[in-house]
C-alpha cells in the first residue's frame, strides 16, 4: 500500500462499508479534506473538495445528494448552492468551481487519487 | 345639429344614474339639466346608514360638481321644480326659474310614508329617507335615552340600527307579526326577531299605534290598539315609501289608482318626450322600491332618447341581501307560498341561529324562493339558479346545508351559469362581461373592480364575482403549481397522503412509486419529515440519513462555520440548579457560547461533530433530553409558574407546559411548533403569539391557535374556551395532526389557517363536530406518536454505529482545522471571512 503523497498512484481511505448509501463522508487526502458520495441508484462514488466556497467552511461532505435532469449534484448545507458532482462546476454561479478528485472501489475499499 | 335639451327633475341616485349614462353615450348631443331639493347631489342612499358609523356625507356622495362642470351638467340644488308647461315645454321652480325642455326626465324618487297617527308631527319624530333626516336624528338622539321605530320592514331595521349606534335603549314597533314581512317567511321572521332581540333590540309585532300622546316617564307615550303602551324619547317613521308622483299629478301626467306615474317599457309616461324613473315609477301597477331597478329603467329611458327602441324594461328582480343590525339577512324569487303544489325544505339551526328555506317547483326541478337568515353564503348560488331558471340538482337541500368539508354545493359552480347571467346587478355586469374583462387582462379583484365596476355597488357579489373570476383565470392556464419539485408531481399533502396510504416507508420506495430522478434538497427533506411524522422512527436509520438536513442528520444546528449548536429540552422553561450546573460545566468544558434564549431554555454553539456525542453523553446523563432545536418540531412551550407561586395564578400553567411539552415532543410537522400557556389572563407566557396558546381563566382553559411571531406576527384566534386539561390534550392532539396531515412544507399554522377554507369555523366543525369524520385516526395517529417517541441523542451514543458518522474525518482522527474564532464578552466567535465582528469588540 503506497501512502507516499503520490499524484499518480490510488490511496486506500477506507472500507466501502464506512460510506452511507446517498450520504456523504469526509475524507483526510493529501492534507486536503475531500467530501465522498456514494449514490447508490447509479451505484456511483463521487469526491469533491469538501470547502464550500460561498458559505467559506468545509461542510459540503455533509449536503444533501439530488438530481435535476441528468446531473447529479450536492447542495451545500450551509446556503444550499449546488455542485456538480462529476464535474465541481456550480449550477448556480459559474464563477465558483471547485476541486475533483478521482475516485474508485477497489477490493471493498474506496481509494481517490488526483484528478489529472 | 344643435344639441337636445334634457332637463331631469331629481338628482338621486337614479336620476344621476340616467344622467351619467346619457352623456356616456355621447356627450356632444345632448345639454342636461339637473333640478334637485335637497341641498346635495345625488348619494348613495342604500348605504345611509354608515353615517352613523362614521361616514360622512362626501363618503356617500356619488357624484360632485366638479364632475358634472366638466361634462357641461347644469345642475340646480335646494329649488324644487313645482310646475310643468307642456306646450311651450318648460319647467318651473319654486323660485320662479324657467327652464325648456326637448326631453323631460322625471325622477323624483319617493318619500317615507307616515301614517296618520294623532301626534306624528311632534319635534322629535322624524323619517328616514335623506342626510338631513339623519342630522336631525342624530340631534334628537343626544337628548334621548329611548327611541322607538315604527315599522319593521327592512328600512325600520336599517333606523334601530341608527338608534343603536346613537346608543339610545331602541325598540321596533311593527304592524305586521314578523319582521321583514315582505321578504321573509314566518321562520326567517322569526328568527330574525330572536337575534335582533340578543342585541338587546326590544321588538314589538301586532302593535297598531293609536296616538301619541305626552309621555310620563319619557318624552312621549305611544298608545296601541290592544290597550298597551310604550314610553319613548324619540320616535322614527318607516313604515314603507309612497311614489313621490305630486308634480305629475297636479300636472295631469296619468298616475296609477294607488299612485305613481304611469310608464311603458321604455320608462314613457303618459305625455310625450317625458320619461319616469325610478320608485316614482309605476310599471305594470308595481313599484320597484330597490335602486337596481331603477337603475334599469335609467338605462332604458337613456337608451330610448339616444335611439335605441329595443332595449326594454320588462321587470326587475327584487331579490335582496343585506346586513342588519349585523345579522345576515336574503330572499329570492317568491317566500309567501302564492305558488301552486310549490315544495319547500327549510334547515333551522337554533344553535348557531341560522334558517334557511328553500322553496321549489311542484316538480321539485325549478327554484320558487329562498329565504336566508343568518347565513347567506348561498345567495350567490341560489340568486343565479333563480334568474337563469336553471335545473336544480337532484337533491336540492344540498344547496341548503351547511357545507361539510371542502365539497362545493354538487354541480352548482360558476362554471354552469350561462354568460348572460347577471353577477352584478348594481352595475348590470354579466358573467360574460367578467370573462371579457379577464380576456383583456384583469387578474384580481381590484382590477375586475375597476374595469367593469362589478362589487363596487352594494358589494352583495364580491363572493360570486370572485368566484367567476377564479374560474375564468384558472381556465386560461392561470393555475399555480403546486408540484413539490422537479421529482414528483405532488403537492406535500398529496405526498403526504401518498405515503400513508400506501405505507411507504422510505424515501426510495415513493421515488419508485411516483417519482423520477434522484430527489433533491426541497423533497427529500419534506419526505424525510412526512415519513417521521407518519412512522415516528429514528431519523438516523440508514434509509433516512441522506434524505435530511444535516440539522436533521446531526441533530444540531449547523452554524455559519459549519460547527452545531447544543440545546437540551427545558420543559417549560423549567430546570433544577443541579441541572442548569451540569449545562454550564459541559459549557465551559468544550468552550461553548452561551445564551439563554427566547424559548425560555440555553443555546449552546460551536460544538464539532466529533464533540457532539460527548457532550451529549454527559448531558443525557444527567437527566437532559434533545429539545430538537433542529428539528421542524415541537420546539418550546413557554410558560409562567402560574397558581403554583404567582399571586394572581389561576391554574396551574407549568405543570400544564411540562406536560404537553412532554407530550408533543420529539413530533416532526411541517415547519416549527411552539406553545404558550399562562396563568392568568395577564398572559405573561406570551400565548397568543404562539401556533397554540393556552389561557387560564377561572372556567378552565382558552385555547388559541394559528398565533405567530417572526416576520410576520400574527394573534391566534381562540378556538375554545373553558375547557379542562383533557379536553386541550384532546383538541391540540386532533388540530397538530390535521396541520401535519394537510399542511405544506414549510407552512407554519398561521398561514395553514389562513388558507383553510372556511378558517376557524371549519376547524371547529372538523375538530369539535368531527365533521370529517376523521377524529378517531387523528387521535390514533397522535397516541402512535407519544408511545414511539425516543430521545435521538440518547438512542444514538447508544450505537456505536451511528457514532462512527460524528467524526470530521472517515479516515482520521484529525479535526477540522479550518475553524478560527474570537474572544468577546468573555466568550468565543466564529471568525469567518465575512462576519463583521470588529465592531463588537470593545
Amino acid at each position: 500500500m503506497d501512502i507516499t503523497s503520490s499524484n499518480t498512484t490510488w490511496t486506500d481511505i477506507c472500507p466501502i462499508n464506512d460510506l452511507t448509501p446517498d450520504a456523504g463522508i469526509c475524507a483526510l487526502y493529501n492534507e486536503q479534506q475531500v467530501a465522498i458520495f456514494l449514490c447508490k441508484q447509479s451505484s456511483n462514488v463521487y469526491a469533491v473538495a469538501n470547502f464550500d466556497p460561498f458559505g467559506h467552511a468545509n461542510v459540503l461532505s455533509r449536503g444533501i445528494i439530488g438530481s435535476t435532469e441528468d446531473i447529479i449534484y450536492v447542495a451545500s448545507p450551509l446556503y444550499k448552492q449546488r455542485f456538480n458532482l462529476a464535474t465541481g462546476e456550480c449550477l448556480d454561479s459559474e464563477e465558483h468551481k471547485i476541486k475533483i478528485f478521482n475516485v474508485r472501489i477497489e477490493n471493498e475499499q474506496v481509494q481517490l487519487k488526483e484528478a489529472s | 345639429m344643435s344639441k337636445q335639451r334634457i332637463v331631469v327633475v331629481g338628482n338621486g341616485m337614479v336620476g344621476h344614474k340616467f344622467i351619467d349614462t346619457i352623456i356616456g353615450n355621447d356627450e356632444t348631443k345632448y345639454e342636461v339639466i339637473t333640478f334637485s331639493e335637497e341641498s346635495r347631489l345625488a348619494y348613495d342612499r342604500v348605504q345611509l346608514s354608515y353615517f352613523f358609523s362614521g361616514k360622512t356625507a362626501e363618503d356617500l356622495a356619488l357624484t360632485d360638481a366638479a364632475y358634472y362642470e366638466e361634462n357641461g351638467i347644469k345642475f340646480v340644488l335646494n329649488d324644487k321644480v313645482v310646475d310643468l308647461d307642456f306646450d311651450n315645454r318648460n319647467v318651473i321652480t319654486a323660485s320662479g326659474r324657467v327652464e325648456s325642455y326637448d326631453k323631460l326626465v322625471l325622477a323624483t324618487g319617493s318619500y317615507p310614508f307616515v301614517p296618520p297617527i294623532p301626534g306624528n308631527d311632534q319635534e322629535h319624530c322624524h323619517v328616514y329617507r335623506t342626510i338631513d333626516d339623519l342630522e336631525d336624528i342624530t340631534k334628537s338622539g343626544e337628548t334621548s335615552k329611548i327611541g322607538v321605530v315604527i315599522g319593521g320592514g327592512l328600512l325600520g331595521l336599517e333606523a334601530g340600527n341608527a338608534l343603536v349606534n346613537l346608543g339610545v335603549e331602541t325598540h321596533i314597533v311593527e304592524f305586521a307579526p314578523r319582521l321583514m314581512a315582505v321578504q321573509l317567511d314566518d321562520g326567517g321572521g322569526s328568527l330574525l326577531k330572536r337575534k335582533i332581540e340578543d342585541l338587546g333590540v326590544h321588538v314589538h309585532t301586532e302593535k297598531a299605534t293609536t296616538e301619541i300622546v305626552a309621555g310620563t316617564t319619557s318624552r312621549y307615550r305611544m298608545n296601541f290598539a290592544d290597550g298597551s303602551h310604550l314610553e319613548t324619547d324619540m320616535i322614527i317613521f318607516s313604515a314603507g315609501i309612497r311614489p313621490q308622483d305630486e308634480l305629475a299629478r297636479k300636472t295631469g301626467i296619468p298616475i296609477g289608482e294607488r299612485g305613481g306615474i304611469v310608464i311603458n317599457n321604455h320608462c314613457e309616461t303618459g305625455v310625450e318626450d317625458v320619461y319616469a324613473i325610478g320608485e316614482c315609477a309605476l310599471w305594470e301597477n308595481f313599484i320597484f322600491g330597490l335602486v337596481a331597478p331603477g337603475y334599469q329603467m335609467a338605462k332604458v329611458a337613456a337608451a330610448h332618447m339616444h335611439g335605441d327602441s329595443d332595449t326594454e324594461f320588462t321587470g326587475a328582480d327584487m331579490s335582496t341581501k343585506l346586513k342588519l343590525l349585523g345579522i345576515d339577512v336574503a330572499s329570492i324569487g317568491e317566500v309567501h307560498g302564492k305558488t301552486p303544489g310549490a315544495q319547500s325544505y327549510t334547515y333551522h339551526d337554533e344553535i348557531e341561529q341560522v334558517y334557511k328555506r328553500l322553496i321549489v317547483s311542484a316538480d321539485g326541478t325549478k327554484m320558487v324562493g329562498a329565504v336566508l337568515v343568518g347565513d347567506v353564503e348561498a345567495y350567490g348560488t341560489l340568486l343565479q339558479l333563480k334568474l337563469n331558471d336553471m335545473k336544480l340538482p337532484a337533491n336540492p337541500s344540498v344547496l341548503i346545508l351547511p357545507s361539510s368539508g371542502g365539497e362545493e354545493a354538487a354541480g352548482m359552480g360558476v362554471d354552469a351559469l350561462p354568460d348572460t347571467a347577471a353577477i352584478c346587478s348594481c352595475f348590470d355586469v354579466s358573467k360574460g362581461d367578467i370573462k371579457n374583462a379577464v380576456a383583456a387582462g384583469c387578474c384580481n379583484m381590484g382590477e375586475l373592480k375597476a374595469s367593469t365596476k362589478a362589487a363596487t355597488g352594494c358589494g352583495g357579489c364580491t363572493a360570486l364575482a370572485k368566484q367567476v373570476l377564479d374560474s375564468e383565470l384558472l381556465s386560461l392556464g392561470f393555475e399555480v403549481k403546486k408540484d413539490i419539485c422537479e421529482h414528483f408531481a405532488y403537492s406535500r399533502q398529496e405526498l403526504a397522503d401518498i405515503i400513508r396510504v400506501k405505507k411507504i416507508k422510505t424515501f426510495s420506495e415513493l421515488l419508485v412509486d411516483c417519482g423520477s430522478g434522484l430527489g433533491c434538497e426541497t423533497c427529500k427533506p419534506a419526505v424525510a419529515n412526512i415519513l417521521a411524522a407518519y412512522w415516528n422512527e429514528y431519523v438516523l436509520e440508514d434509509a433516512h440519513v441522506g434524505l435530511q438536513d444535516t440539522n436533521d442528520n446531526y441533530l444540531g444546528n449547523m452554524q455559519k462555520d459549519g460547527t452545531y449548536s447544543v440545546v437540551p429540552r427545558m420543559p417549560g422553561g423549567e430546570v433544577t440548579p443541579d441541572g442548569l450546573i451540569v449545562i454550564g460545566q459541559v459549557a465551559k468544558e468544550f468552550n461553548l457560547y452561551t445564551k439563554v434564549t427566547g424559548g425560555a431554555r440555553v443555546d449552546l454553539f460551536g460544538a464539532q461533530l466529533h464533540e457532539l456525542p460527548v457532550i451529549w453523553k454527559k448531558l443525557v446523563d444527567a437527566g437532559f433530553e434533545t429539545g430538537h432545536a433542529y428539528g421542524k418540531s415541537l420546539r418550546t412551550v413557554k410558560s409562567c409558574v402560574g397558581n403554583t407561586w404567582c399571586r394572581y395564578g389561576v391554574k396551574n400553567s407549568i405543570g400544564f407546559a411540562i406536560d404537553l411539552e412532554n407530550r408533543y415532543k420529539g413530533l416532526r410537522s411541517p415547519h416549527k411548533v411552539k406553545f404558550g400557556v399562562s396563568g392568568c389572563t395577564r398572559e405573561c407566557a406570551e400565548a397568543q403569539g404562539k401556533d397554540f396558546g393556552l389561557i387560564a381563566t377561572e372556567g378552565g382553559w382558552n385555547l388559541y391557535f394559528g398565533g405567530n411571531g417572526g416576520m410576520r406576527p400574527r394573534h391566534g384566534d381562540l378556538f375554545a374556551s373553558d375547557l379542562t386539561d383533557e379536553q386541550v390534550r384532546t383538541y391540540v392532539d386532533r388540530i397538530y395532526m390535521f396541520y401535519i396531515r394537510t399542511a405544506d412544507r414549510l407552512q407554519r399554522t398561521s398561514v395553514w389557517l389562513e388558507n383553510l377554507e372556511g378558517g376557524i369555523e371549519y376547524l371547529r366543525e372538523v375538530i369539535l363536530n368531527d365533521s370529517l369524520n376523521i377524529n378517531a385516526e387523528l387521535e390514533a395517529e397522535m397516541e402512535s406518536n407519544v408511545a414511539n417517541y425516543q430521545c435521538e441523542w440518547k438512542t444514538t451514543i447508544e450505537s456505536p454505529e451511528k457514532l462512527k458518522r460524528f467524526k470530521h474525518f472517515i479516515n482520521s482522527k484529525e479535526v477540522d482545522t479550518g475553524l478560527a474564532f474570537k474572544v468577546i464578552r468573555g466568550q468565543r466567535f466564529p471568525l469567518a471571512k465575512e462576519i463583521e465582528i470588529t465592531e463588537l469588540v470593545e
